[in-house]
């Protein structure tokens, strides 16, 4: 794109994509914006004129609010521990040559083709019901008092479930990412006297920081707006109201629109903050 | 220390036998190389003797005691790889440091060496950069680097000057040349290049299907070739071969003669040509001539031979020079 003439002809042509682009982000956070600034109880009147900064003062001094912003950090901070750790660990095991290793990897793909929905409510029904859930036959099997799950460790279980679901993803990226490095490099690393251990510190893991940079932010992205998990199990009870499933709780069940609007720009400020934070820890991975 | 000695070696892969059992002998401070076209296992056998592939049977010694199941590193080999295998995300200093920090070597030893081996290859300016920025034949260094600070008691080189330049190539054969004299270690190195094989090699072994055809010297297998194979492979251009009258007229099934001699003449020989392609390099001239019987047949001319195309030739072998095979393909 070197003339003048196709620089302008390039412009052209993005102007589609990048007006939708704008058009779809813009036209949900203007009207975010100018709800949050509204008194707008849908069942108690409508709409019903400015309310300043009430809303934004109301939503940060609720009590569930601090709770709330914790409960989101710590299941995405969980989640992203666990399916990086075991990530890396199916994707060095799945690069192994083994018999039937097509099938194996799509059955490791597959809880990514589950809706959360339905992959909440099979782990709340079948594993986690303290009567008759598999982990309750297996705790009963050792003698030992079935665990009420989603009650007793509620955010065990959803850091658990969402990982669950997001395991496959973390391993297909970190697969090819492992397929894609030179065997050479590890002949010679194996020749230069490394063990495993080093092999994989020296070698490995450096190789695959770009490839872990594109899951954390990905992850990030999905898991700071997880909801069906939370809406399928618990219902926010037992400490894992997330910031996103308070806002549902201020729109949809106090019926107040203005607030959760308030909340929702809380809630994009805390993203960019992660964000932020994020792309100054792992961002430099994407350079060169 | 450095000599090698494989006893009835032998790999399959599955049900296919890449090599079948060899012996050989290296012997310590020679510069062996394993030459052969491409598949003829020359690869393979380099990487059974650095550890990276397992023996089907036989046994290898390094040094006289039994190495055939010792790991890569315990045998104290070195090998440099064709892709250079250096690693990207590392400065220069940091790669050749790292066979050093496995070793558990004193930092400040392991910096010595590597001061000195930067110096030896010319690498002393650029020990901070990383090896995406630097050139082919600077990486080939780096990776000669890593491997000549662990001191090891063998070097073996997978055809490492494959991804240079043709010019840069002649530079690195030199260099390596250099070190095998200044550092008197045993190198085996692969190569599908005859002509490096020539220059650079105190032995040559010829492999061919995974079977070793002829081990010698460069001038030995140039001069004495045990059977066609070798004969054809080595040598460049490629050896002549005739069969018919004039082979039967030497008592052989067909008879070899190497392009440089033959003796062009204007008016008579023993075969008689027509000139096609003439290659004028100055100091030679090669023609592609094509006998009467249909067949070519290559000649190394002085560079003063003036030969139009379509020209008409005569060509004799010079009857000591003339290679005799028989009906197998081995020089009678």
């Amino acid at each position: 794109m070197a003339t003048q003439q196709s620089r302008s002809a390039a412009r052209l042509m993005m102007a589609p994509a990048v007006i939708l682009l704008l058009g779809w982000m813009l036209v949900p956070l203007t009207m975010t914006l100018w709800f949050s600034f509204r008194k707008y109880l849908p069942l108690r009147g409508g709409d019903l004129g400015w309310a300043g900064f009430d809303n934004y003062t109301r939503f940060i001094g609720s009590s569930a609010f601090w709770p709330s912003v914790q409960a989101t950090l710590v299941i995405v901070g969980g989640v992203l521990i666990i399916t990086i750790v075991l990530g890396i660990i199916l994707a060095l095991l799945l690069d192994q040559p083994m018999w039937g290793q097509g099938i194996v990897r799509i059955l490791v793909i597959a809880p990514f083709f589950v809706m959360p929905t339905v992959s909440a409510l099979v782990w709340k029904n079948m594993f986690m019901d303290p009567v008759n859930g598999l982990f309750a036959y297996v705790w009963k099997f050792f003698g030992a008092t079935p665990v009420e799950w989603l009650s007793q460790a509620s955010m065990q279980s959803i850091v658990m479930i969402v990982s669950w679901q997001w395991l496959p993803f973390a391993t297909l990226i970190l697969l090819t990412a492992v397929q894609s490095l030179d065997s050479e490099q590890l002949e010679a690393a194996e020749m230069d006297g490394a063990s495993f251990m080093s092999r994989f510190w020296y070698l490995i893991l450096p190789h695959l920081a770009r490839a872990i940079t594109i899951v954390v932010l990905i992850q990030t992205i999905f898991l700071l707006s997880i909801f069906a998990e939370i809406f399928v199990t618990t219902g926010g009870a037992f400490g894992t109201k997330t910031l996103s499933y308070l806002i549902f709780q201020r729109v949809l069940e106090s019926q107040n629109v203005g607030l959760g609007s308030a909340g929702g720009v809380y809630a994009i400020i805390l993203a960019n903050i992660v964000a932020i934070f994020l792309m100054r820890i792992v961002g430099k991975n994407l350079d060169a | 220390m450095g000599s090698i000695t494989l006893k009835k070696v032998s790999k399959s892969f599955g049900d296919v036998e890449v090599i079948p059992p060899l012996d050989l002998e290296i012997n310590d401070g020679e510069f062996v190389v394993f030459v052969g076209p491409s598949g003829c296992g020359k690869s393979t056998l380099l990487r059974l003797i650095a550890g990276l592939e397992d023996l089907t049977s036989g046994a290898i010694e390094i040094d006289g005691s039994d190495a055939t199941d010792a790991t890569p590193a315990k045998r104290g080999l070195a090998m440099v790889f064709q892709s250079y295998a250096l690693y990207p995300h590392m400065s220069v200093r940091k790669n050749i440091n790292f066979p050093l920090k496995m070793a558990g070597m004193d930092p400040a030893e392991a910096n010595k060496r590597i001061d000195a081996a930067a110096k030896v290859l010319n690498l002393t300016d650029y020990l901070d950069r990383r090896p995406g920025q630097l050139s082919g034949g600077q990486r080939q260094r780096v990776a000669i680097g890593r491997a000549i600070v662990r001191e090891p008691s063998a070097f073996l080189f997978d055809e490492p000057l494959s991804n240079l330049d043709a010019a840069l190539r002649v530079n690195m054969r030199l260099e390596i040349c250099d070190l095998h004299k200044t550092l008197a270690t045993t190198m085996i190195y692969v190569t599908h290049d005859q002509v490096e094989a020539m220059t650079m090699a105190d032995k040559i072994v010829v492999l061919h299907d995974g079977y070793i055809e002829q081990v010698g010297s460069p001038l030995e297998l140039y001069e004495s070739p045990v059977n066609k194979f070798v004969a054809g492979f080595i040598g460049s251009p490629k050896m002549n071969f005739v069969s018919g009258a004039s082979a039967k007229k030497r008592d052989a099934d067909s008879i070899g003669i190497r392009p440089e001699h033959l003796t062009v003449s204007a008016d008579a020989g023993e075969w008689e040509g027509i000139v096609g392609v003439s290659e004028h390099l100055g100091s030679d001239t090669f023609l592609h001539v094509k006998l009467s019987d249909g067949s070519m047949i290559n000649v190394r001319a002085s560079g003063e031979l003036k030969a139009a195309y379509g020209q008409k030739i005569f060509l004799s072998p010079q009857e000591d020079k003339v290679h005799r095979f028989d009906a197998q393909g081995l020089t009678i």
